[in-house]
């Protein structure tokens, strides 16, 4: 039995290819429905995310297997030579290994980046909708699903900020320490700082102000963000009430002064006030950044930020790596125990050990017994395990369905309970994805 | 007697201070909570020993500055466990602990009580007034070591030093200035309440409420500057870089209050002369 993975990704292929593979699989069920009928591909899932298109399967016959997934993929005659060098087939270890990492987020083009574990949470409902998948591809997937709980959970991947919208929130944050009932207010209303805006209001900001120059799409945007429009006019009140300020204005010069900000600072009594000028040219006086209280950020600073995320999240990954190849591992020992023989001997193993602490117990409850009284027990323990066992050990050898052993040997373990460690890995399954947005990527 | 149970808090002061600079670096959350319980299991034998020299004197025991050094380090270990139950601040630790330790090192090291000691030490009052002065110096610490990492962030913030140590495992501005006025406002009320239970003390036992000895007069320079950062908090919201910077100065008037006037003057509030020398 073999794991087989193929695809194309970001780094392979170019987003006009992706688009068009993705256009195949508008329809899961069809999909699934033309990939099950070839009979070399006892399991298999198909995922598309926002960067790759990716099949994965478990095969008896691999070369007739490749042949059939690369048919599947080269169905469009079009796009058939340019998919002979994006394509890439990974094989067993490294099939599973490439599945962790896309799961983990470390294959992905922002790396740390959260939706992709949804993405493929979603693909692996499909699959399981279609019963494309069996004992091995679920117990892949689930192991996949809490190895990218344990990346997000023991490495800081997620962390960092790596975009200049999320970088504002992350300054805010070492401001402020919580954003949560602050007022925020819009000078211009350009793209960048919509963007901003869309971020901070996750965080769960008070009140929205715009002051735009045109006051009719200051207004458009306050309605949008339930916020309120005023006129540039009125800076000076506004000053006084806010604590988060965004200024992208095309205002040739300074909107801001260090001495209107001094004057402010004193009448707001030194409420720490937190400007953004992502202008070019710059709104606000770069002189204001001297004030006690008052934290002025430019573009560049948030360029900064973002760059200085960047390396702290590869940083991580680099962690996240070394968790990744030792799960592949573990994984890899649970498929060898897959087979009949290791079936039987953990099914052995564990009669044993519930015999012994079952006769121990019982020893200790009945007090000093003769020696032959305690062999007698121990005789009677171990024939009673063996003969409970002699029926699920002879069908297991037996073999009724050569086609589907893995099924029957899942079963088996699954009926005794043989790897505890997988109630676990399910359990990741059934919580949902923490509503978290976007906002990290 | 005493010692052995020193020596215990003082390997756990040792462990916690490793604990938290161990979370400090490796950013572990059980690092931290294991530290707080190495403080606490630092505490008890350290609340032990002071008991014990107690009994061993017949009075409290602040008759040295060896002595007092125990007793403002068990307040300062019992503040910051507090404060760490209320309003943790977890990064704190990585100096309070080592604080703790150092100043357990120095009261092994100073001598402790020998000798009959001066009968202005026999008394309740004076109890009341050591106590309430150093758990509002313990608050008053804790108020200086948040007053640091204020500073250091700050001068993050403003040099725009991103991607440094210090920015990403200080805490925010806002929660470092909030432990600065905590503090104060816990630490100010029981100082000012220490100096009144003294002076009351003193028209009791010498007959007169100030004397304007050295120890006094640090003491009050100190007050001032602590009373001028809270009313300016209050009323022109003073905070920030200018709070953080007024409670470092305040407490460095305390610490020469504390020890330096023993060192360089003497008075009747200076430790020689609590005890006769034989």
């Amino acid at each position: 039995m073999n794991l087989l993975l193929m695809g194309v990704n970001h780094k392979t292929a170019p987003v006009a290819l992706r688009e068009k593979l993705a256009a195949f699989i508008p329809d899961p069920e069809e999909a699934y429905r033309v990939l099950k009928a070839y009979p070399e591909l006892s399991e298999l899932i198909l995922y598309t995310t926002c960067n790759r298109v990716e099949m994965l399967c478990v095969t008896e016959a691999v070369p007739e297997a490749e042949s059939r997934l690369k048919a599947f993929f080269a169905r469009d005659p079009e796009i058939a030579s340019a998919l002979e060098e994006s394509l890439y087939v990974r094989r067993d270890q490294d099939a599973v290994q490439h599945l962790f990492r896309v799961a983990a987020s470390l294959d992905s083009m922002v790396v740390g980046e959260p939706q992709v574990l949804g993405q493929i949470k979603e693909a692996y409902r499909q699959a399981t909708s279609q019963n494309a998948t069996g004992p091995i591809m679920n117990r892949l997937l689930h192991k996949s699903f809490s190895v990218a709980k344990r990346v997000r959970r023991e490495t800081g991947i997620g962390d960092a900020a790596v975009s200049v919208s999320y970088a504002a929130v992350s300054l805010g944050k070492k401001i402020f320490g919580s954003l949560a009932g602050k007022n925020v207010l819009l000078l211009g209303a350009g793209e960048m700082a919509e963007l901003a805006l869309e971020h901070l209001r996750g965080q769960g900001v008070a009140q929205i102000v715009i002051a735009n120059r045109t006051l009719d799409r200051g207004v458009r945007l306050a309605e949008r963000f339930r916020g309120e429009a005023v006129s540039l006019e009125e800076l000076d009140t506004q000053l006084l009430a806010v604590d988060i300020l965004i200024s992208s204005t095309g205002a040739p010069e300074y909107l801001l002064t260090r001495d209107q900000v001094k004057a402010a600072m004193r009448r707001r009594k030194q409420r720490p006030l937190f400007l953004i000028d992502i202008a070019v040219p710059r709104d606000l006086d770069p002189g204001i950044n001297d004030l006690d209280n008052v934290y002025l950020y430019n573009i560049d600073d948030l360029q900064e930020v973002v760059a200085q995320g960047w390396e702290h999240r590869h940083k991580e990954a680099g962690k996240a790596e070394r968790l990744v190849a030792a799960e592949t591992l573990k994984f890899l020992e649970w498929l060898e125990t897959l087979e009949v023989f290791p079936t039987i001997i953990d099914l052995k193993e564990k009669a044993d050990r519930i015999c012994e602490a079952e006769i121990d117990k019982t020893l200790k409850q009945l007090g000093p017994l003769t020696e032959e009284q305690r062999q007698a027990l121990e005789v009677l323990t171990h024939s009673i395990a063996q003969k409970l066992l002699h029926d699920p050990i002879i069908f297991l050898k037996r073999n009724h369905h050569p086609k589907k052993i893995q099924k029957e040997l899942d079963l088996v373990r699954r009926l005794f309970n043989l790897d505890p460690d997988r109630a676990e890995d399910a359990a990741v399954l059934e919580d949902k994805e923490p509503r978290k947005p976007s906002d990290k990527s | 007697m005493a010692d052995p149970l020193l020596y215990l808090s003082l390997i756990a002061y040792f462990g916690a201070t490793a604990l938290w600079l161990g979370f400090f670096v490796a950013q572990r959350e059980s690092l931290c909570r294991w530290g707080a319980w190495a403080m606490g299991l630092g505490l008890a034998p350290h609340s032990l020993a002071l008991i014990l020299r107690a009994g061993a004197y017949g009075h409290f025991p602040a008759a040295t500055l060896g002595d007092t050094l125990l007793v403002l380090d068990w307040a300062l270990v019992a503040a910051f466990l507090f404060l760490n139950w209320r309003h943790p601040i977890k990064v704190l630790g990585a100096l309070a602990a080592p604080l703790a330790a150092l100043m357990v090192c120095g009261a092994l090291i100073l001598p402790a009580g020998q000798g009959p000691a001066s009968p202005l030490l026999n008394s309740v009052w004076l109890a009341v007034h050591i106590v309430l002065a150093l758990l509002g110096y313990a608050a008053l610490t804790l108020a200086f070591l948040g007053g640091i990492f204020y500073l250091v962030q700050e001068r993050q913030l403003k040099g725009k030093k991103f991607g440094s140590f210090f920015y990403r495992r200080l805490p925010s501005l806002e929660q470092l200035d909030a432990l600065n006025y905590w503090c104060l406002t816990i630490g100010f009320p029981l100082f000012t309440l220490g100096i009144i239970a003294g002076s009351l003390y003193a028209q009791h036992a010498l007959g007169r409420l100030w004397s304007w000895d050295p120890k006094e007069v640090l003491t009050l320079i100190a007050w001032l500057f602590y009373a001028v950062l809270l009313h300016e908090r209050l009323v022109a919201g003073w905070r920030g870089r200018r709070a953080a910077l007024l409670s470092i100065c305040g407490f460095l008037v305390l610490v020469v209050a504390f020890v330096g006037a023993n060192l360089w003057f003497s008075s009747y509030h200076s430790f020689e002369s609590f005890i006769r020398q034989p």
